[in-house]
């Protein structure tokens, strides 16, 4: 690479730059401690650090912790040390949804502010000019694509979330998977448990006086979301995406999508401790949202990329979405079909199955039907609770 | 030592490593920090710690991680048999409680298991925990203890401390979401599958007689059947069985006996529905594009 970075002459040294590089990072969402500077600190003096690709690999070991990060790293790293991007990106206003009847909005004045604490990762949330901003912004790595792109947190309340959460917490209960070969020692359990009995009578000079028992853990089931957030499902997204936060705060395993004409993994976005501002990042990912629907392809991608890794005979996948796909039909079938074959339960929740008359007359639907194993209807966080004995009995 | 002459040793020793990975192992082993190691199947993930041990003539302790594996498996266990035998016959030889219980809580009654075993040698192993997303949570939080302290403790015993600070290869496959904690106290890699001319040198490392032109033919047929949407798809293992069938068979060139290769192609393609996906037309387009 040609470019190096020129930092002025007021500038700090090297300790300064490499602390300021990880609060680039941790700015752009990678979670990163103090510590972490110390180590990447310490890593250079083991390279060259002279050379920017040494430099490079060697804060890339130090500093990312999963494949999405080291990913995204190498960009970060360009924007901070080649002299690019120092100064915020022009961003555009996002259009206010405020005011439409068709969301609700929970924000007031005062709220926006208590909401944006997420600016960091959301660089459009304010139309800012450059004057104002003035060199001394923040570095983004983000590129500003979608200008009709939704502020998501008009839609969802952290009340909603909140009970979400608990829906979340009771419906991982019920899937609660209670068959398993391998036993666990346990104070009250069902079959004695020897080799822990032997042990113990060792202390009685081999008299077994106390006798220890165990039992089948309990093994929570995973649970894998996916979210069709396309044109038609606009009006249901509300509870959805409030559903979806409150999984992943009540659940540290479930994983969560969403899709439309294209599929985004949302877990690590939601996993923010701060409810709002997960929902404020999923914002800025959630590019497209209320377009057009691909369900088959988008499920086809989802079962030969991510399933693979997070999808197993214990997972619980719940699809939910209204089934209008524009992709043909057999898409959808194969896909599930592909789903399925990782021994996991398949549940769609479509909130038009509450109308009354409702078929699932929709191609798309129909042909997803038998690799369904429940499929019920969805529309507001009471109907989600409901479906908590159902769940329990597949 | 500078990265690239690990670079060096590990290549004479019959593994290509990436820049990236280079560097990480490299750091790895100067600031003493376990590596984590992430990627499909078949990328090399596993050679990589068996190629280390080799190059730093450690002993390569390998702890493989499983659904339900717990302290007493991987860490420690008290041999209770052998106890219980020598409480039995303590009593019978009239001995007092106190000396008997000093001497069955003794070293020589504990059995050690990879990862005691991994801090108590002489002189530093490699430690591989391969597929630590197999095992339960409960497990990854005993792990982060001996990570960062190198020790163990014992209630009967006290805490055993490392005698030396082994060299932790963490691989994993991606089957589940790794703990923060575990993430942060590790440096990571993401592993690729190699590209072209990585995997070349791979093949011409680990098989030397190999002529250039099917050598060639080989790794060209493997990437593009990557690009195919396979249900497993082949990794550098794969690539080399498929080499060395070709070569038992006396084939020189892919595309000259379509029946052949497709025989061979039970090297790669391990599904049967992956089987049925690859045709011999397919396949032969393949070889074709290859050669």
């Amino acid at each position: 690479m040609s470019r190096v970075t020129r930092f002025a002459g007021r500038d700090d040294g090297a300790s300064a730059r490499v602390a300021g590089f990880v609060a680039h990072l941790r700015e752009n969402g990678l979670r990163l401690g103090v510590a972490e500077a110390e180590v990447a600190l310490t890593a250079l003096t083991h390279v060259e650090a002279a050379k920017p690709d040494e430099t490079r690999r060697a804060l890339k070991a130090v500093c990312t912790g999963c494949k999405e990060e080291a990913e995204r790293f190498d960009e970060l790293f360009t924007s901070y040390w080649m002299d690019m991007g120092r100064v915020r990106q022009k961003s555009v206003p996002s259009k206010s949804n405020a005011n439409s009847d068709d969301v609700h909005s929970s924000r007031d004045a005062q709220g926006q502010e208590a909401g944006s604490a997420g600016q960091a990762t959301a660089p459009d949330d304010h139309g800012r000019d450059d004057a104002e901003s003035d060199g001394t912004g923040k570095l983004i790595a983000t590129e500003v694509r979608n200008l009709s792109r939704k502020d998501l947190r008009d839609m969802v309340r952290p009340e909603e979330i909140a009970e979400a959460e608990d829906v979340a917490r009771r419906l991982g209960a019920a899937l609660r998977d209670k068959r398993s070969r391998r036993r666990i020692a346990a104070r009250k359990g069902d079959r004695l448990h020897f080799r822990k009995t032997i042990r113990e009578s060792l202390s009685t000079g081999g008299e077994p006086v106390r006798l220890l028992r165990k039992k089948r853990p309990d093994r929570t089931r995973k649970i894998v979301a996916l979210c069709d957030v396309s044109g038609s499902m606009t009006i249901y997204a509300q509870v959805f995406l409030a559903f979806l936060a409150g999984l992943m705060r009540a659940d540290t395993a479930a994983d969560a999508y969403l899709f439309h004409t294209r599929l985004i993994r949302i877990t690590e976005a939601l996993r923010d401790r701060d409810a709002m501002r997960a929902i404020g990042r999923l914002s800025l990912m959630a590019d497209g949202f209320g377009g057009g629907t691909e369900i088959g392809p988008s499920l086809s991608r989802f079962a030969g990329t991510y399933a693979r890794r997070f999808v197993d005979g214990r997972s619980v996948v719940i699809i939910l979405s209204d089934g209008y796909d524009t992709a043909p039909p057999e898409i959808m079938g194969e896909a599930l079909e592909k789903l399925r074959k990782r021994g996991c339960k398949i549940i769609w929740l479509n909130p038009l199955k509450g109308w009354k008359d409702y078929e699932p007359v929709a191609s798309g639907m129909a042909a997803a039907l038998p690799h369904i194993d429940l499929f019920k209807a969805a529309n507001t966080l009471s109907d989600l609770a409901h479906l908590e004995r159902e769940l329990a009995a597949l | 030592m500078i990265w690239t002459d690990l670079q060096t040793a590990l290549s004479r020793e019959g593994y290509v490593a990436s820049d990236d990975l280079a560097v990480a192992l490299h750091l790895a082993l100067t600031l003493g920090r376990p590596l984590l190691l992430e990627g499909a199947a078949g990328v090399g993930k596993t050679e990589v710690a068996r190629t280390l041990a080799a190059v730093r003539e450690a002993e390569l302790i390998r702890l493989q991680c499983y659904e339900g594996l717990d302290a007493a498996q991987a860490i420690y266990e008290w041999n209770y048999q052998r106890q219980l035998l020598t409480i039995r016959a303590a009593a019978e030889d009239g001995e007092t409680g106190k000396t008997v219980e000093d001497r069955i809580f003794s070293r020589d009654f504990l059995l050690e298991r990879p990862l005691l075993a991994a801090i108590t040698k002489e002189a530093p192993p490699v430690l591989l925990i391969d597929e630590i997303d197999r095992a339960d949570e409960e497990f990854e939080a005993y792990l982060l203890e001996i990570l960062s302290d190198y020790q163990v403790s014992v209630p009967e015993l006290g805490t055993i401390k490392a005698t030396s600070k082994p060299i932790v290869i963490l691989t994993c496959n991606g089957t589940r979401d790794l703990s923060d904690a575990l993430r942060r106290r590790c440096l990571y890699t993401y592993v690729e599958y190699p590209d072209r001319q990585t995997e070349l040198a791979i093949l011409k490392a680990r098989c030397p007689q190999i002529e250039a032109h099917l050598g060639n033919q080989v790794v060209g047929f493997v990437q593009k059947l990557r690009e195919e949407d396979l249900e497993k798809t082949p990794g550098v293992a794969e690539m080399l069985d498929f080499a060395a069938a070709l070569m038992g068979l006396g084939i020189a060139d892919l595309t000259d006996d379509p029946a052949t290769l497709q025989h061979t192609l039970t090297t790669l393609l391990k599904t049967q529905s992956d089987q049925a996906h690859i045709t011999p037309e397919v396949a032969g387009r393949i070889a074709g594009k290859a050669a």
